[in-house]
Order: structure tokens, then C-alpha cells, then sequence
């Protein structure tokens, strides 16, 4: 009884010092051309009561974490049978797998011809930012370096397509390769310079990195139309016939299914090659790792290569899914969002990283009824799901290594 | 190329870069504490900007005079912005404390869309116009032409705030506990410093100066909306990787380092490249000096 008098008590205090807090820019809304001043005092009521609450399931859910309970049981909906079943046991058994993954396969495959036009189209961002998370990952999830100027290298792919359409008239597939290679040579000059630099340093120049590209582009008319953009960029064509826009969204969103996969499978082999196993080396440490013969310098250039390969990759699909481009879509916003991406679905994970594409895209778009809140609530999805689930959705499985004691014991008392 | 265009730019370069000493400063005492990048102080530093904007239109209507409405309101801002950035450490920040530390970026990176949306939603995403509050000072008529009296007011309290800084943390037992806990945490709890305390002190701290910096160039350039924490913490933030972040004098010297750049490359060179100069010149720095201007490099451990 006491307990929950103190728990009331203390939600109190929370109410009103938000309610304090917010009472300016909540309550208070001036006209400054009018010199007109209108009082909200009703604002003040609703914070008072909201953090009210709020601040009692807060301290519930930290109090929770901090005794390492589950923090929703979702065991407790699901029927008995289920309920003691291990999610990713199940999914590495490979008869169950497989039956799922071709199911998955399928829906994909059938998706645009049920949905209609719209739901392909946003379906298509959100395999998109999928191939984009991975391309990220790469970088940051394998290799451990803050990278925040991604999108500089999005910003290459899409404008290799626009520029070379409009000056030497390239098709899609054409550009398709080849603004992925001139991202990775992008990637590649980023490299260089920033071999030496470590952690938040590394993160801010790779960020200036990415203004520059922006600005550059933002200001160079001749060159890339400057501010307005390009527009009048061509659709992929189908052999050469140019589609009604209905059949081209299909096309473009199969295009980027068939990349995704292609995607998966090539960070999948390269995690597990020599090179993915040096990225992992240098993220844990890198003096051990060089002690250890892996080269930094190529290992690091590596990386950055192969992730900005993606990105340029993608940029290309942007240039001619919009048919247009300009410098406005490539902010510190869009590396941001691909960082949220791979943060959310859990660093390093794939499964993860397709599970906060789809999240990180799909939940704005649905929630257009509160289009006005819906960044007010993403930026408070990032702060809670950082404070209770540091790990991401889906947390990596790191390869494990187990030796049998048993045998070691009977090899020793055979001697 | 005459004389009079390099004071000018000497000048307006010296303004920018004692509002970026000032976000900046929040920036490194942070982080030389917590290691922590703070994305969201740039959104402290608008919301500063804001609760002046917001008192100073009431105020004046009552007809008070321009200095002391100017003085409430800067006091107003200071307070609402402290107590804005302790609460958001103590929320965003303080459970992350012991994850790995790309999860408290990102708990910057969400505490910053949503300071961001929450001025946008509960104002207004129009460009407000802030009062005209500082007079003409009588003495500037001779020099009118290059240095306004915001600028002095500028300058004047940037250096107080300076001055005190270092007052504080040089002299004071919270200053020296602040440095201890920058140094070696676990050692500081050892001989008794709480630390919980020291950062919550740093926060509120970071977040005055920032608000100070915010209420002092919203007056300067006269108009402000829920943007202009971005761009400014962004900037501020280079500034302090430029000065290597975690050193105080570092913050100071690369904000001016930054403004000045910034100032000739936009006078001399081409004012649409204004950012690119700033950036330019950080990566040529870092090349360099790998740890900033006065950073130390730190030698790793084997």
C-alpha cells in the first residue's frame, strides 16, 4: 500500500515537472507578425495527465530490464503448444526453413499483382532501404565503422543515371553496373583519407563528406542542374519496349526483389569468407587482428568499397523509379534513416536488417492517418527501443565454436 | 580586396564563431565525460532560441523596455533549456549508458526528430521573427558600417561565459570533479564523486551555454524556426572534432578556426560553398592531426 502511494507520488512529481517543462512552447503560441498571443492551457492538462502515466509504465518497464524479465510476454497470447518453442532453433532446422523461405518467396512474387500500384511502389522503397541496410551493414555492422555519409553514394548511383541519360542518352541497365562501380571508386576515395581515423572522428568526416557531395551538386548547374534537379529520367525498359506505368512499377519492383535476393546471397558468402572474417577481426580489434596478418588498410578500403557498391546500386533504382532526381533526396536524413535501419533490425544481422527496412518504411506509410506525429513518434520509437532493446529486434547469432570435452578427456587417458 | 571587406569578414567570421564556441563547448564537455555525441544538443539550442522568442513577445507587450525584456528572456532560456537537457539525459540517456555506444547515438539521433517535431507540431514551421531587443549603442556610430551592437553584445558575453567557464571548471569543487570523472571514471566513484550528479551538472551546464548561443544569434539574424538546431549543432559539432573533441580550449579554438574559414571562403571564394569550406577544411585538419588541434592522440593499449 505504502509502495503504491510512493509510485503515485512519484508520477506526480513527473507530471508536473513536464508540465513545467512544456508549459512555454506548449501552452504559449505568439504571432509575430500580428503581435497576437493565444494561451493553450488546455496543452497543459493533456502533458500533465500523459506523463502521468507514461512515467508509471516507465518505471515498470526500466525496473523490469533492469531484473532481466522479458518486457512484454508474448508467450502468454500464443497457445500452449507454442509456447515453449524456440523461434530460432525452429528456423535453422532446415525442413522447417525452407518451406517458410519458399512461402516468403512466393508472397513476394504474387505481392504486386494482388496490391495495387501504390502498395507496390512503397513496397519497392522498402526492398530499397533493404539492400540498402545491407550495404551498410557492411560497413558498419561487420567492419565497426561509424559511417553517417551513405547516402553520398546513393546520390552517385542516382545521378550516374540521370547525367549520362541526358548527355549520352544510357539506358537502365547500362547505368545499372556502371554506377555501382563509380560508387564503389567513390567509396574508395573516401577510403584513403580517413585510414587513420577512428570512431567519432571517422563518423563526422565521412558526414562532411557527404554534405560536400550534396552541396557540390546543389550548386554545380552545368553539371547536375543544380538545386531543381533532373528530370525526364527513363523508366527500365523491357527489351527495349517502353512500359505503360502500371507494368513498369511491377517491373521495377521485381527488378529490385531479384536484387535483393542477389544481395542477400553475396553479403551472406562474403560474411563467411576470409574477408568477412577479417571485417569481424578488425571491428573487435584491430592491432590484434593486424598482429594477426589481416591487412587494415585493404581490409577497411574493402569495406568501404563493397558497401558504397550497394548504395550506388540503389541509386540507380531511385533515379528510375522517380524519374527524377535532385540533391534534396540525398540529406544526412537519408544516412540516418539506412543507420536507424540496421540499428533497429539488430547490427550485423540480416534477417535483422530486412525486419528494420520494412519496419523503418512501412510503419511511416501507415501511419499517414497520423502523418503529422508520425516523426514525433519515430524519433520516440528510436529513444525507447535504444533504452529497451539495445540489441535490435533481431540480435546477430555469432558463430560458436564448441569443443567436445568429453573426447579431449578420453584422448588425454588414451596416452 | 580592401581593407575595410577584411575587417568585415574578419569580423562577421568572429560572430559565427563565438556562437559555434558556444554550442560547441556543450558538445565536448559531454562528450569528454560520457563519450557520448549529443545529436540533440543542437535542438536544445533551438529550443533556447524558442522559449526567448516566445517570452520576449509577451514581455513585450507590456511595454517594458528592450534591455531588460532581453535579460528576462535570456534568463528564461537558460533555465528551460538546463532543465530540457537533464531531463533528456536523465531519459534518452542515462539507461544507455552501460549499452554499447552506438545505441546511445541513436538515442540521440531519436531525441533530436523528436525535439525537432515537438516544436513543429506545438508552434509552427514558419520562419518566426525575433523582437528587435539590443539598441543602438551611441558608440558604434563612427563604425556602424561594419560592427552592429549585436555583434558587441556578442562578443561581451562570450567572453564572460568563457571566462566563468574556466572559473568553474578550474577552480570549483563541481569543476574538478567534472574533470576527475572525464579522466577516469571508476576511479572518480572510488574517491567518492557522484557521478551521476557530475553528468547531470554537465548536461545542464552544456545546455545554458547552448541556449546562450541560441537566444544571442536569433537576435543577431532576426528570424528562427524549429530548424536551425541542425544545421548549427552539426556545425558546432565539427568545430569541436576540429578542435579535438573532449578539450575545452580545443572547442574554442576550432570554432573560431570554423567561423573565420567559413567567413573568408563565403567573402572571397563563393558564398554557395559557405558548408563545403567547413567541411573542407575539417578533413584536411583530421588528415593531418588525426585527434584535432589540441586533441591528444591516445596510444592504445596491447
Amino acid at each position: 500500500m505504502n509502495n503504491a502511494v510512493q509510485e503515485l507520488k512519484k508520477s506526480l512529481i513527473t507530471s508536473l515537472w513536464f508540465m513545467f517543462l512544456t508549459f512555454p512552447i506548449m501552452v504559449i503560441r505568439v504571432n509575430t507578425v500580428e503581435n497576437i498571443i493565444r494561451w493553450r492551457w488546455s496543452n497543459m492538462i493533456f502533458v500533465g495527465i500523459f506523463s502521468f502515466v507514461m512515467s508509471y509504465f516507465w518505471r515498470g518497464m526500466l525496473k523490469k530490464k533492469e531484473r532481466g524479465d522479458k518486457l512484454v510476454d508474448f508467450s502468454r497470447f500464443m497457445p500452449s503448444k507454442l509456447r515453449n518453442l524456440d523461434i530460432r532453433e525452429t528456423l535453422a532446422d532446415k525442413k522447417i526453413a525452407k518451406p517458410v523461405l519458399i512461402i516468403l518467396l512466393l508472397a513476394a512474387l504474387v505481392f504486386p499483382f494482388v496490391a495495387g500500384m501504390y502498395q507496390t511502389s512503397i513496397m519497392t522503397t522498402a526492398l530499397m532501404y533493404i539492400i540498402l541496410g545491407l550495404g551498410l551493414n557492411i560497413v558498419i555492422g561487420l567492419g565497426g565503422m561509424l559511417h553517417l555519409g551513405y547516402a553520398a553514394f546513393y546520390a552517385v548511383g542516382a545521378y550516374t543515371y540521370a547525367i549520362l541519360h541526358r548527355d549520352f542518352g544510357i539506358g537502365f541497365w547500362v547505368a545499372l553496373p556502371l554506377g555501382a562501380v563509380l560508387a564503389m571508386l567513390f567509396g574508395m576515395l573516401l577510403g584513403f583519407p580517413v585510414l587513420r581515423l577512428k570512431g567519432d572522428y571517422l563518423a563526422i568526416v565521412t558526414l562532411g563528406f557527404a554534405e560536400i557531395v550534396r552541396i557540390v551538386l546543389e550548386n554545380w548547374n552545368d553539371f547536375s542542374s543544380g538545386p531543381s534537379g533532373i528530370a525526364n529520367i527513363p523508366r527500365p525498359s523491357f527489351f527495349g519496349m517502353k512500359l505503360p506505368l502500371p507494368t513498369a512499377t511491377i517491373y521495377i519492383y521485381m527488378i529490385t526483389l531479384a536484387l535483393v535476393f542477389f544481395t542477400i546471397f553475396v553479403v551472406r558468402r562474403l560474411e563467411n569468407s576470409r574477408l568477412g572474417r577479417a571485417w569481424e577481426a578488425m571491428r573487435e580489434d584491430a592491432i590484434a587482428s593486424e598482429s594477426m596478418g589481416v591487412n587494415i588498410t585493404t581490409t577497411k578500403l574493402t569495406a568501404f568499397a563493397l558497401g558504397a557498391f550497394w548504395a550506388g546500386m540503389v541509386g540507380v533504382i531511385f533515379a528510375a523509379k522517380t524519374t527524377f532526381v535532385n540533391p534534396a533526396s540525398f540529406t544526412l536524413m537519408e544516412s540516418v534513416l539506412v543507420l536507424c535501419i540496421i540499428v533497429l533490425g539488430g547490427m550485423g544481422s540480416t534477417t535483422g536488417v530486412i525486419v528494420g527496412a520494412l519496419i523503418i518504411v512501412l510503419l511511416p506509410e501507415y501511419l499517414r492517418a497520423f502523418s503529422e506525429y508520425r516523426m514525433l513518434l519515430y524519433g520516440a520509437v528510436l529513444v525507447l527501443m535504444m533504452v529497451f532493446r539495445p540489441n535490435g529486434i533481431i540480435q546477430k547469432v555469432r558463430k560458436r565454436y564448441t569443443v567436445d570435452i568429453s573426447e579431449l578427456s578420453s584422448g588425454g587417458s588414451n596416452e | 580586396m580592401n581593407l575595410e571587406y577584411l575587417i568585415q569578414l574578419t569580423l562577421s567570421g568572429m560572430t559565427r564563431g563565438s556562437i559555434y564556441a558556444l554550442i560547441a563547448l556543450g558538445y565536448t564537455m559531454v562528450y569528454g565525460i560520457i563519450q557520448l555525441i549529443n545529436f540533440a544538443h543542437g535542438e536544445i539550442y533551438m529550443i533556447g532560441a524558442f522559449t526567448a522568442l516566445i517570452i520576449a513577445t509577451v514581455l513585450n507587450m507590456t511595454g517594458m523596455p528592450g534591455v531588460a525584456v532581453f535579460i528576462i528572456a535570456m534568463i528564461i532560456a537558460v533555465v528551460y533549456s538546463s532543465a530540457y537537457g537533464v531531463t533528456m539525459e536523465s531519459m534518452a540517456y542515462k539507461p544507455v549508458r552501460r549499452a554499447q555506444r552506438l545505441s546511445a547515438l541513436i538515442s540521440a539521433i531519436g531525441m533530436s526528430f523528436f525535439l525537432q517535431n515537438y516544436v513543429l507540431l506545438a508552434q509552427t514551421s514558419d520562419f518566426l521573427s525575433f523582437p528587435k531587443l539590443i539598441p543602438r549603442f551611441a558608440f558604434l556610430e563612427g563604425s556602424r558600417n561594419f560592427l552592429t551592437s549585436t555583434q558587441v553584445v556578442i562578443f561581451a558575453v562570450t567572453a564572460v561565459v568563457m571566462v566563468g567557464l574556466t572559473f568553474l571548471i578550474k577552480f570549483t569543487k563541481i569543476g574538478k570533479a567534472m574533470r576527475a570523472t572525464a579522466q577516469d571514471k571508476t576511479m572518480a566513484l572510488l574517491v567518492g564523486i557522484n557521478i551521476n550528479q557530475v553528468i547531470a551538472v554537465t548536461f545542464l551546464i552544456g545546455s545554458a551555454m547552448a541556449a546562450v548561443g541560441g537566444v544571442l544569434i536569433s537576435s543577431h539574424v532576426g528570424q528562427i524556426n524549429f530548424y536551425i538546431g541542425f544545421l548549427a549543432g552539426i556545425k558546432a559539432f565539427v568545430a569541436a572534432v576540429l578542435g579535438g573533441i573532449g578539450s575545452i580550449p580545443g572547442a574554442v579554438l576550432g570554432s573560431f578556426v570554423l567561423g573565420l574559414t567559413e567567413s573568408f571562403g563565403a567573402g572571397y571564394i563563393s558564398s554557395d560553398y559557405e558548408d563545403v569550406f567547413a567541411f573542407i577544411i575539417l578533413v584536411l585538419i583530421l588528415i593531418f592531426r588525426p585527434a584535432g588541434l589540441l586533441g591528444r592522440a591516445q596510444s592504445d593499449k596491447i
